[in-house]
C-alpha cells in the first residue's frame, strides 16, 4: 500500500511538472466554462420564458447538468489519451522503467500506483468541473442528488478511459502511438454506442459494450448498480491485462 | 539444496533464449561477500542479459538464482530488496531534482522514514552529489547523471550492487573517484560490474569472469594473471578460430 502511494504521489507530481497537465486543465476548463455560461444563458432566456405559467418545468439542474457533463465527457475522450500516454510508454522510451522493475515491488503495485495517479487527476478534473454547477447554489436550489450522480458517472467514465489508456501505454514505447491507439479505442466505444442506436441495425449488445451508454443514465441522475458493475469490470479487466503485460515483458524480454 | 553462507549470489546454469537465439548459455555466476567481480566480454557476449537476469528484470529460460539465500524467482520482492542495480542507461527522471529523485527511490526501496534522510546523505556524499541535490537531473551532465544512477543503486544499502558499465561517459577524475568508490563499497557489499575497459578490471576487481557468445570462457582471480589483455584476446580469438574451423569442417 505504501509503495502504491509512493508511486502514485510521485507520478501525480510529475504530471504537473510539465506544462502538459496544467495547459490541458486550463484549456478544457475554459471551454467548459464557456459551454456552461452558454447553457445557463439559454436556460434563463428561453426555457424560463416558454415555461412561464406552466407547471412541472425543468429545473436548472435537469437542464444544465446533463449538458455540461456530457460535453465534458466528449472533450475528455480526446484529452485522456494525452494524460495516459506517458505512463509506461515514456518510461520505456527513456529506459527508466528499470527503476521500478528492479525495486522490491510487484507488478501489481507498479500498475496500481500509476493508475491511482490517474485517478487523482480524474478527481481533480471532476472536482473543478463540479464547481460550476455548485456556484449556482448561491442563488438557487440545486438538485444535489443529480449533481452527485453525474459527478460519479463522469468519474467512472474517465476512470475507465484511464484504465484503457494505461494498458495501451504499456504496449508500446512511443507515447504518441499510445495516445493514438487510446484515442482510437475510446472513439470506437463511442461508435459502438452510435451504431447500437442506428436505425434498422440497432443492437443491445453494442449499446451495452459502449462505455457511454452507462454514463448517460448517471448523468440523468439515475444510479444503477449494473452500470457501476460495468465500469468496475471494465477497469479491472484492463488493469489485469496491464499487469499481465508487465509480467510477460520479464519473460519475453 | 546446500546453503552457502557467504555466497551473496549463487546463480546456477543460467540460460536465456530470445526465440531461437541463445544469448546466455549455461552460465554460473557466484559472488562472495566482500568481492568485486568483473564481467567482461565483447559486445553481444551476454553481459547485460546476465545482469538483467540477476536483477530480476528478465527471467532466465533455464537456471536458478539465489540472492543472499533468497530465491529470486520464488520471492522476487524479498530478493530485490538485497540488490542495487545500475543499468546501462541510468534510470533517472529528468524532470525531478536529484534530491527528489533519491527520496523517491528510498521510498520505493522501503527505507524507513526515520532513516531516509541519513541514507540520502550517505549516498549523496559517497557519489559527490551534495552540491547538485537541488538541481534538475535533466540539466546535469552525463557524468553526474551516472553518479545519480550509482547513488540510487547503493541508497538502500543492498548486499549486492550490480553496475552495468558504470564509468561510461565520465571524465578521468570522475572515473578515478568512481573506482575508489567501488573498491570501498566492495569491502562491505558484493559487487558485480561489467565493463569494456580492461585496465579498469585490473584496477578494481578481485575476480574476472569473461563471457563470449553467451558462455563463460574464463573465471578466475586476477592473481598470477600478468596481462589481462593477453588472456582476453587469446580466449576470444581462440574461440573465433575454433568456430571458423568448425565451419570449414562442416563445409568440407
Amino acid at each position: 500500500m505504501k509503495a502504491i502511494w509512493a508511486i502514485a504521489s510521485t507520478e501525480f507530481r510529475r504530471m504537473f511538472l510539465s506544462p502538459l497537465a496544467w495547459s490541458i486543465l486550463a484549456v478544457v476548463q475554459f471551454i467548459l466554462a464557456w459551454m456552461f455560461l452558454l447553457g445557463l444563458n439559454e436556460y434563463t432566456v428561453q426555457t424560463q420564458a416558454i415555461a412561464v405559467g406552466t407547471e412541472d418545468i425543468a429545473g436548472i439542474s435537469e437542464a444544465l447538468i446533463p449538458f455540461l457533463f456530457s460535453t465534458a465527457a466528449s472533450i475528455m475522450l480526446v484529452v485522456m489519451p494525452l494524460i495516459t500516454m506517458r505512463l509506461f510508454a515514456e518510461e520505456r522510451m527513456n529506459q527508466t522503467l528499470t527503476l521500478l522493475t528492479s525495486s522490491p515491488l510487484s507488478n501489481t503495485q507498479i500498475v496500481l500506483g500509476k493508475y491511482v495517479s490517474l485517478l487523482l487527476f480524474v478527481l481533480l478534473f471532476v472536482g473543478l468541473l463540479a464547481l460550476m454547477p455548485v456556484s449556482l447554489s448561491l442563488s438557487t436550489q440545486l438538485d444535489w442528488g443529480q449533481l452527485a450522480a453525474a459527478a460519479l458517472g463522469l468519474t467512472l467514465l474517465l476512470a475507465a478511459f484511464a484504465a484503457a489508456g494505461l494498458f495501451l501505454s504499456a504496449l508500446t514505447r512511443q507515447p504518441v502511438i499510445a495516445a493514438v491507439t487510446t484515442f482510437g479505442f475510446l472513439l470506437l466505444l463511442e461508435v459502438f454506442y452510435q451504431s447500437g442506436h442506428s436505425q434498422g441495425a440497432s443492437s443491445e449488445l453494442f449499446v451495452y459494450l459502449s462505455a457511454f451508454g452507462h454514463f448517460l443514465s448517471f448523468v440523468g441522475g439515475m444510479f444503477d448498480s449494473s452500470d457501476l458493475i460495468y465500469y468496475v469490470l471494465f477497469i479491472g479487466g484492463f488493469l489485469v491485462l496491464t499487469i499481465r503485460k508487465l509480467d510477460n515483458d520479464r519473460l519475453q524480454g | 539444496m546446500i546453503n552457502h553462507q557467504d555466497r551473496l549470489i549463487s546463480a546456477i546454469g543460467l540460460s536465456r533464449y530470445y526465440s531461437d537465439h541463445c544469448a546466455v548459455n549455461n552460465v554460473d555466476v557466484v559472488l562472495h561477500k566482500g568481492e568485486v567481480l568483473g564481467l567482461l566480454g565483447p559486445n553481444g557476449a551476454g553481459k547485460s542479459t546476465t545482469m538483467q537476469m540477476l536483477t530480476g528484470n528478465l527471467s532466465p529460460s533455464v537456471g536458478e538464482i539465489q540472492i543472499n539465500g533468497i530465491d529470486l524467482l520464488d520471492e522476487p520482492r524479498k530478493a530485490k530488496q538485497q540488490i542495487g542495480y545500475l543499468p546501462e542507461q541510468p534510470p533517472v527522471y529528468r524532470d525531478l531534482t536529484v534530491g527528489e529523485y533519491l527520496h523517491y527511490c528510498a521510498r520505493l526501496r522501503n527505507v524507513p522514514v526515520t532513516e531516509r534522510k541519513e541514507a540520502l546523505e550517505r549516498a549523496s556524499e559517497r557519489c559527490g552529489l551534495q552540491e547538485v541535490s537541488k538541481r534538475l537531473i535533466g540539466n546535469l551532465s552525463k557524468g553526474y547523471r551516472q553518479r545519480v544512477g550509482i547513488a540510487q543503486a547503493i541508497l538502500h544499502n543492498p548486499a549486492v550492487v550490480i553496475l552495468d558499465e558504470p564509468t561510461v561517459g565520465l571524465d578521468p577524475i570522475q572515473i578515478r573517484e568512481i573506482r575508489s568508490l567501488i573498491r570501498e563499497l566492495g569491502k562491505e557489499h558484493g559487487i558485480i560490474l561489467s565493463t569494456h575497459i580492461l585496465p579498469e578490471v585490473q584496477a578494481v576487481c578481485d575476480r574476472v569472469q569473461i563471457l563470449n557468445r553467451g558462455k563463460t570462457v574464463f573465471n578466475d582471480t586476477l592473481e598470477g594473471v600478468e596481462s589481462l589483455e593477453k588472456v582476453f584476446f587469446d580466449l576470444i580469438f581462440r574461440e573465433a578460430d575454433v568456430a571458423e574451423e568448425h565451419v570449414k569442417e562442416v563445409a568440407a
